[in-house]
C-alpha cells in the first residue's frame, strides 16, 4: 500500500520504457509544432531517429524477477519488458514502411501520423504491463482510440472513413460489452486486482458470465471469430502501413494481455475457459481460412489470413504452461517479421503504383525479382514452410498445445494449415508463373523500404536457426 | 557432414550447369567414400547403431538437437540419392528458362532429400523433410508440362496433408517418449527407452504412418503421384520418384515401425490390405494408360507399395528386400523418366499411340529403354530380381492364410508388370513408325548419354554384386531389433 509520497514516486522507477516513449511523445509533438512547414522533412528523422533510440534502450532495461508498483496497478518482469521491446522493433519497422506515404501523400500531417501512433503504443505499454482490470481498460483505450484516427487517415478517401467508423463502433461496442464483464467481476469479487480476483473466482454462473463478457470484448480486439467482422472492411479501408501496425502490434499486445490475465485472475477455472477457447480457436482458423481463399485484395486477404493467425496464436494461451507462453510470445515475434514484410511489399507497390489487387501482381518475378521474392518468403514463413522463421514458431506453438494433451485441436489445427498454404501459394503463384499483359513496372523502393525489408528478411531466414532467442523467453516465462 | 553450399552467384548458364555437374560429382565421391569408410568401421567392429554421429544442441529446453549419423540403411540411400542427384544434373543439362532459379530449388530439393537421411532427429528430420517437399511446388509449377499448376498445387497439399498427420504423431512420439520425463527427439533414445503405452501407440502409430505413406504413394492417398509425376520437368521427375517417394518408406520403417513396434504389430494388416492393393491397382492402372509418364507413375506406386508391403511382413529378409527394392526402383524409375525426358524432348508427345519404330530411329535410347524394363519386370542380373526375390522368399515365411493371401496377390504384380513394359516396349520401340516426322529425330547426346549410363551401370552393378549391399542393410541394427 502507498505509505508516503516518496513510495508513490519510487513506483515511477520500474516505468524506464513508459517514460522514454512519453519523452519520445513529447518531443515528436514539440518538433511537429516548431518545425513547420519546411521541417517537415527533419520531422521524419526526429521521431524516427528518436523512436528507435528509445528501442534501443529498451533492451537495457531488465528486472530479474516480477516488480510491482502503485500497489500492483502495474506491474512488470523481463517477459513484459520483452514484449514491450517486441512491440518496438514492430513499430519502427511500420515507420520504415511509412516513411514513403508521409514524405509524399501524407505530407502535411506526418507529424500526426508518428504521434498517434506512438500514443497506441503507450496504450498498449500500460495494457501489457497492467495489474488490475481498471489500468487494462484505460491502457485499451488509449490503445484504441488514437487507432481510429489512424484508420481514418486519408481524409478525402471514403473507404478509409467506412473502415473508421466500423473499427470505433465495435471497439466501442466491445468496450462496453467488456467493462459490463468487468463490473460485474468487481461485483462478485470485490476486488479488481488480478491476484484478488483469482481467490475469489469460484466459478460461480455471475462470475463465469463475467468472464465470457471479458472474453468477448477480448476477442473484438484480437480479431477471433465471432467477433471478426470488422477486421476485412477496417484492414482494406485503412492506409496500408495503419493496417500493417493493426494487424501486428494491436493484435500481438491484445493477444499477450489476454494471456496475462487468463493465467492469472482466472487461473484457478482454467477448464471453463479453455473449452471455451477451444472452440473458438476451431471456428477463428477454418473461417479465417476459408474467408482467405475468395479474396482478390491483397490487404484484404491478409485480414482473413491475420484472423487465422490470431487462432494460431491462441494454441499457445490455451494451454496455460510456461511452454504456452514462450511460444506465444515466440509466435507474435515471428509473426511481426512476417506479416510486416509483406505489408512492406504491399505498401511499397501501392504507393508508387497504387495497385493491390492479386490479380496486378501478376508476373512479378518479372519486373520485381527482389520484392517477389522477399513476399515468397514471407508467405512461406506465413504457410509455415520450413527453413523459415514461421516453421519454428508454429511447431513451438503446436508443442505447446500438445504437451497438454490437445491433440485433436493440434490436428485440426494442422489440417487448416493446408488450407492456408493454399491460398499463400496463389500469392507465390501469381508472382511466379502467371503471365500478365500489364505487370506492376520496375519499382525503385526509397531507402527507408529497403532497410526495413531488409531487416524483416534477415528475420525470416535466420530467426529460426538462432535458438537463444527462445531459450531466453524460456528463461523468462511463466505458467499459471 | 553434408555441407552442401554452393557458389550460385552466376548468372552464365554454362557455368552453373559445371558448378551443378562438380557439385553433384563431389557429393557422389562423398557417398561412395563414406559407404567405404562406414564399411570399413563396421569391419574393424564398430558395432554402434549410427556411425559418424555428430551432435549439435539447438533447442535447448525443448532437447532438440540438430542430430546426424548414418546406419547401414540410410548409407543405402544416401548413394541412391546421390547416384539420382548427378544423373539429373546431366539429365537437365538442356533446361533454358530461368536455368539458375531452378537448379537453385532442385538443390533445395537435395538438401532436404539428404537431410532427411541422416538425421536422427525427429526436429531436424521433419524440418528436412518439409524443405524437400516445398520446392516441388515451384518447380513443376514453373518448368512442368500439362496441367503443370493443378498438378502442382495437388502434390503440395496432398504432401503437406500427409505432414499434418506426420506432425500430430511426432508431438505424440515426443511427448511419450520416455517414461522419467527427459523427453527426447532423438530417434535412437526413444527406441531405447520404449516408454510409449501400447493404447497410446495404436491413436499415433496410424497418424504417423499414413503421414509417410502419402509420400510412398500408398493407396488411397497415391492420387497426387501420377498427376505430379507426369507434369514436372525430367529431373524433377527422377528426383521425385527416384528418391522423395523413398522418403515415405524410409519414414515408415525408420520412425512409425522402428518406435511403435506392438501397434506396428497389431495394426500391420490394415496396411497391409492398403499397400497390397497399391501394388496391384497401380500395376493394371499403368496397363491402361497411354501417356508414358503415368504408365510410369503408376508403376511407382506398385512399386512403392511393395516397398511398404514388405515392410510391414516384419521378418529380416522381406525388410531387407525391401530396402533393396527401394534403391532398385529408385534407380530404374530414374532410368524411366530421364529417358521419357529425352523422347519427349525429340518427339514432344508421350502418348505411345502416335509414337513407334523408335528403335530404328535412336537406338542408344531404345536399348537404355529395354533395360529399364527388364530391371523393372525382375529379369535376373538386374536389380530389381534382387529385391523382388528378397522380397516374396521373406513374405512368404508368413504361413497364415492372410499373410499368403497377400503374398500371392503381391506376385501378380510381377506379371502385370510384365505386360505394361512390354506393351510399352512392343508400341513405341518396335511397332512401325507412326509419324513421318519422327524419322528426322535424332539420337541421345553426350550429356543424355552419361544420365542414362551412369544409371544402368549402378542397376546392373547392384544386380550383379548385390550382397555387399544386402549386408550391409541387413546388419543394420534396426532390422536386428525386429527379429526378436
Amino acid at each position: 500500500m502507498i505509505e508516503t509520497l516518496k513510495d508513490y514516486y519510487s513506483g515511477f522507477a520500474i516505468m524506464n520504457q513508459e517514460l522514454t516513449l512519453v519523452l519520445v511523445l513529447i518531443f515528436v509533438l514539440l518538433a511537429d509544432l516548431f518545425l513547420g512547414e519546411k521541417g517537415k522533412k527533419n520531422l521524419q528523422f526526429a521521431a524516427i531517429g528518436s523512436f528507435a533510440l528509445a528501442t534501443i534502450s529498451g533492451f537495457t532495461v531488465s528486472f530479474g524477477g516480477s516488480q510491482e508498483a502503485f500497489a500492483g496497478m502495474y506491474v512488470t518482469s523481463d517477459m513484459h519488458v520483452l514484449v514491450k521491446n517486441i512491440l518496438n522493433i514492430g513499430t519502427l519497422l511500420v515507420f520504415f514502411f511509412a516513411h514513403y506515404w508521409n514524405k509524399n501523400e501524407n505530407r502535411n500531417q506526418s507529424g500526426e501520423f508518428y504521434f498517434l501512433t506512438l500514443s497506441t503504443l503507450l496504450g498498449m505499454y500500460l495494457m501489457v504491463s497492467s495489474g488490475n482490470f481498471i489500468l487494462f481498460y484505460i491502457g485499451l483505450e488509449t490503445a484504441s482510440i488514437p487507432m481510429a484516427a489512424l484508420v481514418a487517415f486519408n481524409k478525402k478517401n471514403r473507404d478509409s472513413a467506412e473502415a473508421a467508423a466500423k473499427y470505433i463502433l465495435t471497439a466501442a461496442f466491445s468496450s462496453g460489452v467488456m467493462l459490463f464483464g468487468i463490473s460485474l467481476i468487481y461485483g462478485s469479487c470485490g476486488s479488481l486486482y488480478f491476484d484478488e480476483v483469482a481467490n475469489a473466482f469460484q466459478g460461480l454462473p455471475v462470475q463465469i458470465l463475467a468472464m465470457v463478457f471479458f472474453m468477448a470484448g477480448m476477442g473484438f480486439k484480437i480479431s477471433l471469430v465471432p467477433f471478426h467482422l470488422w477486421t476485412a472492411d477496417t484492414y482494406q479501408g485503412a492506409p496500408t502501413s495503419v493496417t500493417a501496425y493493426l494487424s501486428v502490434m494491436s493484435k500481438g499486445a491484445a493477444a499477450f494481455t489476454f494471456l496475462c490475465i487468463l493465467f492469472k485472475a482466472f487461473q484457478n477455472y482454467p477448464e471453463i475457459w479453455q473449452n471455451i477457447l477451444w472452440w473458438i480457436i476451431v471456428v477463428t482458423i477454418t473461417v479465417g481460412n476459408l474467408f482467405a481463399i475468395r479474396q482478390k485484395n491483397l490487404k484484404r486477404f491478409l485480414a482473413f489470413s491475420s484472423i487465422s493467425q490470431a487462432g494460431y496464436i491462441m494454441l499457445g494461451v490455451i494451454s496455460g504452461s510456461p511452454l504456452g507462453m514462450t511460444s506465444t510470445v515466440y509466435y507474435i515475434f515471428i509473426y511481426l517479421f512476417t506479416n510486416l514484410a509483406a505489408f512492406g511489399i504491399i505498401s511499397n507497390i501501392e504507393n508508387q503504383t497504387g495497385k493491390v489487387g492479386m490479380d496486378d501482381y501478376n508476373g512479378l518475378y518479372g519486373t520485381n525479382p527482389k520484392l517477389a521474392f522477399i513476399m515468397t518468403l514471407a508467405m512461406f514463413s506465413l504457410g509455415g514452410i520450413p527453413p523459415f522463421a514461421g516453421f519454428f514458431s508454429k511447431f513451438f506453438i503446436f508443442a505447446a498445445a500438445a504437451e497438454q494433451g490437445q491433440y485433436l485441436l493440434v490436428f485440426i489445427a494442422l489440417l487448416n494449415t493446408i488450407i492456408s498454404l493454399y491460398y499463400y501459394l496463389l500469392v507465390v503463384k501469381a508472382m511466379f508463373i502467371n503471365k500478365s499483359e500489364n505487370p506492376i513496372p520496375t519499382i525503385k523502393s526509397d531507402n527507408m523500404s529497403i532497410i526495413g525489408l531488409g531487416i524483416c528478411t534477415i528475420g525470416i531466414l535466420i530467426l529460426g536457426f538462432v535458438s537463444p532467442i527462445y531459450e531466453y523467453m524460456t528463461s523468462i516465462s511463466f505458467g499459471m | 557432414m553434408m555441407a552442401i553450399i554452393f557458389c550460385l552467384g552466376s548468372e552464365k548458364k554454362n557455368i552453373i550447369r559445371m558448378v551443378m555437374a562438380v557439385g553433384a560429382l563431389a557429393i557422389l565421391g562423398t557417398a561412395v567414400y563414406v559407404t567405404l569408410d562406414f564399411l570399413a568401421q563396421r569391419e574393424a567392429g564398430d558395432a554402434a547403431d549410427f556411425l559418424f554421429r555428430q551432435d549439435i544442441v539447438w533447442y535447448q529446453s525443448l532437447n532438440i538437437n540438430y542430430s546426424v549419423g548414418v546406419d547401414g540403411i540410410s548409407v543405402a540411400m544416401l548413394l541412391l540419392s546421390s547416384v539420382i542427384v548427378l544423373t539429373g544434373v546431366f539429365a537437365s543439362w538442356g533446361m533454358e528458362i530461368q536455368t539458375k532459379e531452378y537448379f537453385l530449388w532442385f538443390l533445395m530439393l537435395a538438401i532436404g532429400v539428404f537431410g532427411f537421411f541422416i538425421s536422427i532427429d525427429l526436429f531436424t528430420m521433419f524440418l528436412f523433410y518439409e524443405v524437400a517437399l516445398i520446392p516441388m511446388y515451384l518447380l513443376i509449377g514453373l518448368w512442368g508440362t500439362g496441367k503443370k499448376e493443378y498438378s502442382a498445387m495437388k502434390l503440395t497439399l496432398m504432401l503437406m496433408g500427409g505432414s499434418a498427420f506426420l506432425m500430430v504423431g511426432i508431438f505424440g512420439i515426443y511427448y511419450f517418449s520416455s517414461a522419467d520425463g527427459q523427453l527426447t527427439f532423438n530417434i535412437v533414445e526413444i527406441a531405447k527407452n520404449h516408454a510409449m503405452p501400447v493404447d497410446k501407440q495404436l491413436i499415433f502409430f496410424p497418424l504417423t504412418f499414413v503421414g509417410f505413406g502419402v509420400l510412398g504413394a500408398m493407396f488411397p492417398f497415391h492420387t497426387w503421384s501420377p498427376d505430379g509425376h507426369a507434369s514436372a520437368p525430367t529431373a524433377v521427375s527422377m528426383l521425385h520418384a527416384g528418391v522423395l517417394m523413398k522418403l515415405g518408406g524410409y519414414g515408415c520403417f525408420r520412425i512409425a515401425m522402428n518406435l511403435m513396434p506392438e501397434a506396428a504389430d497389431q495394426l500391420s494388416w490394415i496396411f497391409i490390405i492398403l499397400t497390397g492393393t497399391s501394388v496391384v491397382y497401380g500395376a493394371f492402372n499403368a496397363c491402361v494408360q497411354n501417356d508414358l509418364k503415368y504408365i510410369n507413375a503408376y508403376s511407382s506406386v506398385s512399386h512403392c507399395g511393395l516397398v511398404l508391403f514388405a515392410l510391414l511382413m516384419m521378418n529380416k529378409t522381406a525388410m531387407t528386400g525391401a530396402i533393396l527394392q527401394m534403391v532398385s526402383h529408385g534407380l530404374m524409375t530414374a532410368l524411366f523418366f530421364a529417358l521419357i525426358g529425352m523422347i519427349y524432348g525429340r518427339t514432344h508427345t508421350r502418348d505411345i499411340r502416335e509414337m513407334g519404330g523408335m528403335m530404328k530411329i535412336m537406338p542408344v535410347l531404345g536399348v537404355c529403354y529395354v533395360i529399364a524394363g527388364l530391371a523393372s519386370l525382375g529379369l535376373p542380373g538386374l536389380s530389381g530380381f534382387v529385391a523382388e526375390m528378397t522380397i516374396f522368399v521373406g513374405s512368404f515365411e508368413h504361413t497364415d492364410l492372410f499373410h499368403r493371401f497377400f503374398v500371392i496377390m503381391g506376385c501378380t504384380s510381377i506379371v502385370i508388370t510384365a505386360v505394361y513394359i512390354l506393351r510399352v516396349v512392343g508400341k513405341v520401340l518396335f511397332g512401325p513408325v507412326q509419324d513421318k516426322h519422327h524419322e528426322s529425330l535424332t539420337d541421345a547426346v553426350w550429356h543424355e548419354k552419361i544420365a542414362a549410363f551412369g544409371l544402368i551401370i549402378a542397376i546392373a552393378g547392384i544386380g550383379l554384386a548385390p550382397l555387399w549391399l544386402s549386408d550391409m542393410i541387413s546388419n543394420s541394427s534396426i532390422i536386428m531389433h525386429f527379429m526378436k
